[in-house]
């Protein structure tokens, strides 16, 4: 693995309607990597993925973002696109009238691709199938509604493995209903490794984290701890989730504020 | 009704050069050959148009270059100073297997053509048309269409008409179209105008359902610069049990604007309405939707739904996020709305 990040954030600050949403967060995604960050839900995962992105609200108050050398921190977010970084939305958008097929296309289309990047049939079908859909059936159904929750997240993940960015960073990838199981995220993270894509793995679940080769936690805002996965995934059992469960499963700010003080 | 200039019972099909052609004078088939490319960039398939078993009426300015009958289906055009009178006839009991295919266009730059069009679907036929409507160089050209139709006890009509005016928006368009729809009959259109310009358009529908009859009609529109949009739709639900669909789809950027006018009237009971409309507005364009819910009988019931704005951010920033800039996550969201 590179000695030098290809996900560099350095003191990543964010405030919205007055509240702190990021504090100071420091991370680092290596090529190739599999770095899973897990935290309680209102933690401020899903806000980093935003603000990684460079969503409209989420741009950081302070702070820097690195990509493979490059400050990204003010780029628009089609800029970042082209780059090789791209999010599998926890809850994705639905598009009227876009068919699976195109939809995995427009992604495999962009200047971030190279000319033998072209969009083909044969890697679009490969990319449904990699979430156990099978192409026959869903290359010509819509991104519509017609779709269920759990086949709209396959679809997105599936978008995003067929683009074969640099950088995925997929935003719960097993929550909801209908969607993939935890060994099937694990193949997924797998053949996103054969295509060189690093992962940026969002989850609540510490046993997701098992596929990973590093990993953060996340409270309040700020990034708790960082490095080896055994040891965040055995702070978060032993320390995150019984104070989580204590207090009754609360999401922010409860639960995330006890655990901030218990890492202390 | 004056006498038609091409009434033959079965006619063959036709094609440039061809001397059973229905030719309508000198430089005919130059014209059938530029008409036909223009229908190609328009989305029709010509080769479609060469086959027998396939009715086809193609007018072109005021000429009649093909008028195709098949069994069960006839064509009755003449032609007129500026334009074409045609009447369309299926009989009843009629299936008609394949697509009829409709070409209507105007080449030249300037000018004006007027179709007035009767269709006539015999009770218990069924058929559908694929209509297009290409002006693709007009520059001050005016195209009014005049329609009546009548779906007979039990029929089905499926309309589907694509226009293409060209890129640069000299055109008026004046589509009026009124349509009676007899017990158990099914009308169903859907108008499409997604590609280049549209230019000045006024597209006027009153359609009257009668018993259990269906009425379903689709517009898609995308205007650009200073296109200009009109949309005026009334479905009467006159009969007990009568139902009536419009769904709107209209985009518009630049300086366009649209307005859209939908009626939907119950007059009867078990009737059974709904008006759906979405537009999306970008830059400096103006959207207008107007629906009207009109009810006259206690047991009809009606409803509408609108949503104009811009595109869905989450949408936009997917798109946006798999490196498409906005202009194209923008076209890729409204062409799929239009699609």
């Amino acid at each position: 693995m590179s000695d030098q990040p290809l996900l560099e954030i350095q003191n990543l600050s964010l405030n919205r309607d007055g509240r702190a949403i990021l504090q100071n967060v420091n991370l680092s995604v290596y090529p190739g990597q599999i770095h899973a960050l897990l935290g309680v839900n209102g933690s401020g995962k899903s806000s980093l993925a935003y603000a990684l992105m460079g969503c409209a609200g989420y741009q950081p108050d302070s702070g820097h973002i690195w990509f493979d050398g490059q400050e990204i921190t003010h780029l628009p977010i089609d800029e970042r696109g082209r780059l090789g970084l791209t999010l599998a939305w926890q809850e994705p958008a639905r598009f009227e009238g876009l068919t699976v097929g195109n939809y995995l296309g427009l992604g495999i289309d962009k200047p971030f691709g190279t000319a033998q990047d072209k969009p083909d049939r044969d890697r679009v079908a490969a990319a449904l199938q990699a979430v156990n859909l099978p192409p026959k059936t869903y290359l010509r159904r819509h991104v519509d509604n017609t779709l269920s929750g759990g086949e709209r997240k396959r679809v997105e993940l599936a978008a995003v493995y067929a683009m074969r960015p640099r950088l995925a960073i997929l935003d719960e990838p097993d929550s909801g209903i209908d969607t993939l199981s935890l060994d099937d995220v694990r193949a997924l993270l797998r053949r996103m490794a054969e295509n060189r894509t690093a992962v940026l793995l969002i989850t609540h679940r510490d046993e997701m984290a098992e596929a990973a080769d590093a990993a953060s936690i996340m409270c309040l805002g700020s990034i708790l701890f960082s490095g080896e996965t055994a040891t965040a995934q055995a702070f978060y059992q032993g320390r995150c989730q019984p104070h989580v469960a204590a207090l009754g499963n609360q999401p922010w700010p409860g639960a995330s504020l006890r655990m901030k003080e218990m890492a202390r | 009704m004056s006498t038609p200039t091409t009434t033959p019972t079965v006619n063959p099909p036709v094609w440039a050069g061809d001397p059973s052609f229905v030719d309508s004078g000198p430089g005919s088939g130059q014209a059938l050959d530029s008409l036909m490319e223009a229908y190609r960039r328009a989305g029709g398939d010509p080769e479609a148009i060469r086959q027998a078993n396939i009715a086809t009426l193609v007018v072109s300015g005021n000429q009649v270059l093909i008028a195709h009958d098949i069994e069960g289906l006839r064509f009755e055009a003449e032609e007129l100073p500026q334009g074409v009178k045609a009447r369309i006839i299926v009989d009843p009991g009629v299936t008609i297997e394949r697509l009829v295919h409709l070409c209507f266009g105007l080449l030249p730059a300037e000018g004006r053509q007027e179709i007035i069009a009767s269709y006539e679907i015999g009770a218990g036929a069924k058929v559908a048309f694929l209509a297009h409507c290409t002006f693709p160089n007009a520059v001050r050209a005016e195209h009014v269409m005049d329609a009546n139709i009548h779906v007979g006890a039990g029929a089905t009509m499926k309309y589907t008409e694509s226009h293409y005016h060209g890129e640069t928006g000299g055109i008026k368009v004046l589509p009026k179209t009124r349509v009676t729809v007899a017990e158990n009959g099914r009308f169903l259109t859907t108008f499409n105008l997604s590609h280049g310009r549209v230019g000045y358009m006024d597209i006027d529908y009153e359609i009257d359902v009668a018993d259990s009859g269906l009425a379903e009609l689709t517009t898609k529109v995308y205007g650009h610069e200073d296109d200009d949009v009109h949309v005026r739709e009334v479905v009467r639900l006159n009969g007990r049990d009568a139902r009536g669909l419009t769904k709107t789809r209209v985009a518009v950027r630049g300086r366009a604007h649209s307005a859209i006018h939908t009626v939907t009237e119950g007059n009867a009971p078990g009737t059974v309405g709904h008006m759906d409309c979405t537009e999306i507005v970008r830059d400096q364009a103006e959207a207008q939707n107007m629906p009207i819910v009109l009810v006259r009988n206690d047991e009809a019931r009606v409803t509408h739904e609108a949503a104009i704005g811009s595109v869905s951010k989450k949408e936009l920033e997917t798109l946006m996020s798999r490196g498409l800039d906005e202009d194209d996550a923008v076209d890729v969201i409204i062409r799929g709305m239009l699609h």
